[in-house]
C-alpha cells in the first residue's frame, strides 16, 4: 500500500502524462484510492501498470457500485495490486447516470473497456455491466453473464424493487382476508 | 416363546416337505392357503411403486447434503426403496427439490421433470423450493409450484435427514393409499396425459413430428446464440 505522499507522487505522475486525470486522492484507514477522468481510465491503468517503479500489473477486482441519491451515481471501482511488493491501490471511475427525461428510451452509463490491459477484466466487466447496465465500450463479448439472457432490468441498481412475493404471517394475516381459499 | 419357536419349526419342516416334494392331498392345500393373499391388481401395483420409487440424482442447494445423508446408513432411506438414485431422468420415478429455484434454473428443471416418464412426483425440500425462503429477491422462483406440480413440502431450512424421510414416507402413503390424490386432480390437469391426449386425437402423431421438424429447422437457421 502506498504511504500517502507515494499516493500524491502517484497522482502527480499520472497527470503529467495526461493532464486533467486524477481528480481526487484519497488515503483512509491505510487504503489508497484515485478518482479518474472516466474518459481518462484506461490512461490511468496503463500508467500504473506499465510505469517501471510502480507495476501495477495485476487486477485483482473490477466492481461496479451505484450510490443512488449521490451525483455521479455510478462508480466502478479498479483494485490494483502490485505483487513484487504486495502493495495494493484503488481506482476509482464516477459515472453520470444518463438516463434521459421521461419517454425517452433508457440510456446506459459508458466506460471503456480495459480487456485490452487485463484479460481478467472480460468477465468482471460482464458482470458489471449484467448487474448495473454499464456498458463498456470496446468490450470483445458485453452480454449477461450471470442473469438467463432475456432477462430484462439491471437487478443489482438501488431503484431496482426487491421483488419476491409478500410473506404471510399471522401478523399480517388479516391484510388478505379468506387467503385460504 | 416357546410355543412360538414350536410352532415356527414346524412350519419351516413343512416348507421343507414342501420342497422336497412330500407334501400332497390336504396338507399341500393348506400349505398354499396359508401363503396365499388375495387383493386387487391396483392395489399390488401401488404397494409395489410406493416401495421402489427411485429418485432423481439432482441436487440444488445446501438441502442437498441433507437429501445425500438421507442415502447414508444412519438414515438409510434404503429401508423404503429408495435408495437408487438415477443419473436419468427416464429412469426416475421421483424428483427432490433440494434447494432454492433460481429463474435461470426453473426452466432446466421443468425440462428434466417432463423428461420423466409418468406416474411421476414430486417432493419440494425445503423453505426455498416450498416458497422461496428467505431469498425474496430477483434472482430466486418464489415457489417451485409456480412452474410445475409438487406432490409434498417438506419444510425447514435445511430439514433434517428424518424430515425429508418423513415426507417420503407421507409420499409412499399417497402412492399406496390414495393414488387419486395426484397433482392432475389438485391441478385441474386431468386429461393432460400423453395417452389421452393421443387418445382424443389431439395433438396426433403427425402434429408432433411437424412441431419437432419445425422446432429442428428454426434451431439451424438461427446457427447458435447471437
Amino acid at each position: 500500500m502506498p504511504d500517502a505522499p507515494g499516493l500524491e507522487l502517484i497522482a502527480q505522475g499520472i497527470e503529467e502524462g495526461h493532464e486533467g486525470t486524477v481528480i481526487e486522492t484519497s488515503f483512509e484507514h491505510g487504503r489508497a484510492s484515485l478518482v479518474v477522468n472516466p474518459e481518462h481510465i484506461l490512461h490511468a491503468l496503463t500508467w500504473l501498470r506499465d510505469t517501471p517503479e510502480q507495476g501495477y500489473r495485476f487486477l485483482s477486482s473490477l466492481h461496479a457500485a451505484d450510490y443512488l441519491p449521490a451525483t455521479p451515481r455510478f462508480a466502478v471501482h479498479y483494485e490494483l495490486l502490485s505483487r513484487e511488493r504486495v502493495e495494493r491501490i484503488n481506482v476509482k471511475a464516477l459515472l453520470e447516470n444518463p438516463a434521459g427525461a421521461d419517454g425517452e428510451e433508457e440510456s446506459l452509463p459508458e466506460l471503456d473497456s480495459c480487456v485490452e490491459l487485463f484479460p481478467t477484466a472480460e468477465y468482471q466487466e460482464r458482470e458489471a455491466y449484467d448487474f448495473f447496465g454499464i456498458v463498456f465500450t470496446g468490450h470483445p463479448d458485453l452480454r449477461r453473464i450471470l442473469m438467463p439472457e432475456d432477462y430484462v432490468g439491471w437487478p443489482q441498481r438501488r431503484d431496482f424493487p426487491i421483488g419476491g412475493e409478500p410473506v404471510l404471517f399471522t401478523h399480517n394475516e388479516i391484510e388478505a382476508p379468506r387467503w385460504f381459499e | 416363546m416357546e410355543v412360538e419357536r414350536e410352532s415356527l419349526r414346524a412350519r419351516q419342516l413343512r416348507a421343507r416337505d414342501l420342497l422336497r416334494g412330500d407334501l400332497e392331498g390336504k396338507d399341500l392345500e393348506e400349505y398354499v392357503e396359508e401363503r396365499l393373499l388375495t387383493t386387487t391388481l391396483e392395489h399390488a401395483l401401488n404397494w409395489g411403486r410406493a416401495n421402489a420409487l427411485f429418485p432423481l440424482t439432482f441436487g440444488l442447494a445446501c438441502c442437498a447434503i441433507e437429501m445425500i445423508s438421507m442415502v447414508t446408513s444412519r438414515y438409510d432411506i434404503a429401508r423404503f426403496g429408495a435408495e437408487a438414485f438415477r443419473a436419468s431422468p427416464r429412469q426416475a420415478d421421483m424428483i427432490i427439490l433440494s434447494g432454492r429455484v433460481s429463474v435461470k434454473m426453473a426452466p432446466v428443471i421443468r425440462r428434466v421433470y417432463d423428461q420423466m416418464l409418468e406416474p411421476k412426483w414430486v417432493i419440494a425440500m425445503g423453505a426455498c423450493s416450498s416458497s422461496g425462503g428467505m431469498f425474496a429477491n430477483y434472482a430466486v422462483v418464489q415457489g417451485a409450484d409456480k412452474f410445475m406440480p409438487v406432490d409434498i413440502h417438506v419444510p425447514g431450512c435445511p430439514p433434517r435427514a428424518e424430515a425429508l424421510l418423513h415426507g417420503f414416507n407421507k409420499l409412499q402413503r399417497l402412492v399406496r393409499g390414495q393414488p387419486d390424490l395426484g397433482w392432475r386432480q389438485r391441478y385441474n390437469a386431468v386429461g393432460t396425459e400423453e395417452w389421452a391426449r393421443f387418445e382424443a386425437g389431439e395433438p396426433t402423431a403427425e402434429a408432433l413430428e411437424r412441431a419437432a421438424a419445425a422446432i429442428r429447422s428454426a434451431d439451424e437457421g438461427e446457427g447458435g446464440h447471437a
